[in-house]
C-alpha cells in the first residue's frame, strides 16, 4: 500500500541504480538491452523485475556489443530505447556508439563509471570523461552527456536525456560513477508517461505503399556523400550547443572558481563551504551537460577570478576543456585521485591553499 | 501461366498480346546489381525479394543488412532496411523484432559476418529463438575486402591470407555453423541450400517460404543457409564454380535439411 502512495510526486529513498531504473520505466522505454557489470547490474536487475510486471521489454544479452547493437536495431525500428553498463562495457560498446551516432539514432546509454584502466575496479571514478565527451569510437561524432550530480538526478536525467536525444536524433549518455550509482537520497520521481513520444517518420517500421523504404545505415561510401553528412552532423553538433547546462554555487564574488561534475561537485560543495569560513572566496561551477560543454561561461567568468581549479575523479580530463576555455587569461589548477579513490574536501581545500599561497607569492 | 502486368515495368510495344511470365519481383529495385559476374548473390536477392512479393508482405518485412559483399542489400531490396556493424545483424535483427514482434524480419549475411566476428552474436540470437530467419551466404571466402580466408574455407584452399592453402595448424577446420546451431533448441528450420541450377533456386525458394510461414506462426529461429559462389575471390569462370561447388563445397557442406519441424 505504502509504495503505491509513492508512485507519483512523493519522496522515496533509493538507490541511484534503481531511481534511474524506475524513471526508464517512468519514461515508457520500450525496451533495454543489457548486460551485468558491477557496479551497475541494480539497473538491469530492476528492469528484469519490474518490466513484466508493468510495460516495455528487457533483454539480458550475450555482450555490451550485442547490447548496443540491439539498441541501434530497436532505436532504427522508432523504438525508445536504453542500454547500461559501467566503464569496460561501455568501451566495448563503442564501435556501435559511432554507428548510432553516424545514423543519427535517438537512444539513452548510461556508464556508471569505475576506475580504470583495464579490468580496473569496482569503485567510482570519471576517467571515461575524455571517451564520453569526445565521441569514444571511430569518426567525428559527439554523444550529449548529461552527469548527474544526486540520485534525484539519476532520476530526472533519464527523461532529459531522452528529450534530448529524440529532438536531435542523437544518442545521449548519462555519464555517472559507482558511487551515485549506489547510494541510497530522497528522490521524487517524475511522473510516468509524462515525456511525450515523438514523430519517428524516417524509423524502419516497414514500407507502407505510401512511402519510399526507410534505410538506417551509416555507410557513405561515396566520399563527397560522407563530408556531407558529416557536415550535417557538426551543424547538428552546433545546434546542441544551445542545450547547455550548468549549475553556479557562490559564484558572484568568486576569486576562485572550482569546476567540478558529477560526484566531485558534491565533494566541492563542502570545500566552498570550508574555504569560506577561512576567508577564502571560492565558489562552483559545476557543469551538468559535459558536451555541450559550458566554454562561453568559463570565458566570462575568468574575467573576476585569480585561478580555476578543475577538480576531478582522473588524472585530470576536464581540466584540458578548462583551460581551452579561459584561453590563457587566468591559471588553471587540477586537483584529483585516481583508481577509484575519491578527494576530500579538506584536500581540495589544502590545494586550494598551497596555490593561493603559490599564487601570491608570484605577484608579490 | 500468365503473370500479370506490373505497372512499373517497361513492355515493349512489340510485346502487345503477349503473356508476360517472367519479371523483375516488385520489390527488387530497378538497379543494376554490383555483384561480380557469375555471383550467385544476385540470385538469392531476387529470390528472397520473389517470396516477399508472393507471400505479400513487403509493408511487414525489416531486412538487416551485413558487413560484406552484400553490404549495399539495401540498394536493391525495397523493403525497409537496417545496415548492421560486421557480425551484429543479427543483435541488429533482434532490437528490431523484439520492438515489432508482428513485423517480418531477416538478416543477410556471408560467412565472416555470421560465423567468425559475428558466431556469438550467431550462437546467442538462434539460443533465445529470436523469431527471425538468418540467410546465411556461405562462399568459403572474404570477397569484399579481396578473397581473404574465411572461416569456412576449405582446407588447402589457396586464398590471399593462406597463399600456401588453408593449413589446420593455424586456422583450425573449416566451421560449420548450421550443424552447430541445429543443437540448439532455439533452432527451428535450419536448412543448407544452393542456386547452381534451377531445381536447387526451386528449393531454396521453398525453405524461405517455409522460413516466412514459421515466422508468422512464432515458432522460433529459421536459419538458410546458401552455399555460394564466389568467382572472383576463387580466381574462376562461373562455369568452373559450379564445378567447384559440386566437387568440393557441397561434400563437405551437404545440402538438405538439418533440422526440421517434426510432423
Amino acid at each position: 500500500m505504502k509504495k503505491e502512495k509513492n508512485k507519483n510526486g512523493e519522496a522515496r529513498l533509493m538507490k541511484g541504480n534503481e531511481a534511474l531504473a524506475e524513471a526508464a520505466i517512468r519514461a515508457d522505454i520500450d525496451a533495454y538491452f543489457g548486460y551485468p557489470i558491477t557496479p551497475q547490474s541494480e539497473i538491469l536487475e530492476y528492469l528484469e523485475r519490474e518490466i513484466p510486471k508493468r510495460h516495455g521489454m528487457v533483454i539480458q544479452a550475450e555482450s555490451e556489443i550485442a547490447s548496443i547493437n540491439m539498441i541501434y536495431g530497436a532505436a532504427g525500428a522508432g523504438a525508445r530505447v536504453m542500454t547500461s553498463s559501467s566503464s569496460p562495457g561501455i568501451s566495448l560498446m563503442q564501435e556501435g556508439l559511432s554507428y548510432i551516432a553516424s545514423a543519427q539514432l535517438p537512444c539513452l546509454v548510461v556508464n556508471v563509471v569505475r576506475g580504470g584502466p583495464g579490468l580496473g575496479t569496482i569503485q567510482p571514478s570519471q576517467g571515461d570523461y575524455f571517451q564520453a565527451t569526445k565521441g569514444g569510437g571511430h569518426g567525428d561524432y559527439h554523444l550529449i552527456v548529461l552527469a548527474p550530480a544526486s540520485v534525484q538526478e539519476m532520476a530526472d536525467f533519464v527523461f532529459d536525456g531522452f528529450r534530448l536525444a529524440e529532438k536531435y536524433r542523437n544518442p545521449a549518455m548519462i555519464l555517472t560513477d559507482g558511487a551515485l550509482g549506489q547510494m541510497m537520497e530522497k528522490v521524487i520521481l517524475p511522473e510516468e508517461g509524462s515525456l511525450e513520444k515523438v514523430k519517428k517518420p524516417w524509423a524502419t517500421t516497414g514500407k507502407s505503399a505510401t512511402r519510399d523504404r526507410n534505410i538506417i545505415t551509416s555507410l557513405f561510401i561515396q566520399p563527397e556523400k560522407m563530408e556531407e553528412v558529416n557536415h550535417e552532423l557538426q551543424a547538428k553538433y552546433k545546434k546542441i550547443q544551445d542545450e547547455v547546462r550548468f549549475e553556479e554555487i557562490q559564484i558572484k564574488d568568486a576569486e576562485i572558481i572550482l569546476v567540478a561534475f558529477g560526484l566531485s561537485s558534491r565533494i566541492c560543495q563542502k570545500t566552498v563551504d570550508l574555504a569560506r569560513e577561512k576567508g577564502l572566496r571560492v565558489g562552483l561551477l559545476r557543469p551538468i551537460t559535459l558536451y555541450p560543454f559550458p566554454y562561453q561561461r568559463l570565458k566570462e567568468l575568468a574575467g573576476q577570478v585569480d585561478f580555476m581549479m578543475s577538480v576531478e575523479m582522473n588524472a585530470g580530463q576536464m581540466v584540458q576543456d578548462v583551460k581551452l576555455a579561459v584561453e590563457g587569461k587566468v591559471p588553471v589548477y587540477f586537483k584529483g585521485r585516481m583508481g577509484g579513490m575519491i578527494p576530500t574536501p579538506e584536500d581540495v581545500l589544502q590545494e586550494i591553499e598551497s596555490v593561493f599561497n603559490k599564487e601570491n607569492v608570484l605577484q608579490d | 501461366m500468365s503473370i500479370e502486368r506490373p505497372s512499373s515495368h517497361d513492355f515493349p510495344p512489340e510485346a502487345e498480346g503477349m503473356d508476360l511470365v517472367y519479371c523483375r519481383p516488385e520489390t527488387l529495385t530497378d538497379l543494376p546489381f554490383h555483384y561480380c559476374p557469375g555471383c550467385a548473390h544476385s540470385v538469392v536477392h531476387r529470390v528472397l525479394m520473389e517470396v516477399v512479393d508472393e507471400m505479400n508482405i513487403q509493408d511487414k518485412t525489416v531486412g538487416v543488412a551485413p558487413v560484406g559483399c552484400s553490404v549495399f542489400a539495401y540498394n536493391y531490396m525495397n523493403v525497409d532496411m537496417q545496415e548492421a556493424a560486421h557480425g551484429r545483424a543479427t543483435a541488429v535483427a533482434t532490437g528490431i523484432k523484439r520492438v515489432l514482434p508482428d513485423r517480418y524480419v531477416f538478416t543477410y549475411q556471408g560467412d565472416g559476418d555470421l560465423a567468425a566476428i559475428g558466431t556469438a552474436e550467431t550462437i546467442h540470437t538462434v539460443n533465445r529463438g529470436e523469431n527471425i530467419l538468418m540467410v546465411f551466404i556461405n562462399n568459403g571466402i572474404y570477397g569484399m575486402t579481396g578473397g581473404q580466408m574465411a572461416p569456412t574455407s576449405l582446407l588447402g584452399q589457396v586464398t590471399t591470407t593462406s597463399p600456401y592453402g588453408r593449413q589446420v595448424e593455424f586456422a583450425g577446420h573449416p566451421i560449420k555453423i548450421a550443424d552447430l546451431l541445429i543443437q540448439l533448441p532455439g533452432a527451428y528450420y535450419v536448412t543448407r541450400q544452393a542456386v547452381h541450377n534451377p531445381n536447387a533456386v526451386r528449393k531454396l525458394k521453398k525453405a524461405l517460404t517455409k522460413s516466412f510461414q514459421y515466422q508468422k506462426e512464432g515458432r522460433g529461429t529459421c536459419f538458410v543457409e546458401v552455399v555460394s559462389n564466389c568467382p572472383s575471390g576463387w580466381k574462376m569462370t562461373p562455369v568452373e564454380t559450379i564445378k567447384y561447388l559440386e566437387e568440393q563445397m557441397f561434400p563437405l557442406y551437404p545440402l538438405g535439411d538439418l533440422k526440421k519441424p517434426e510432423n
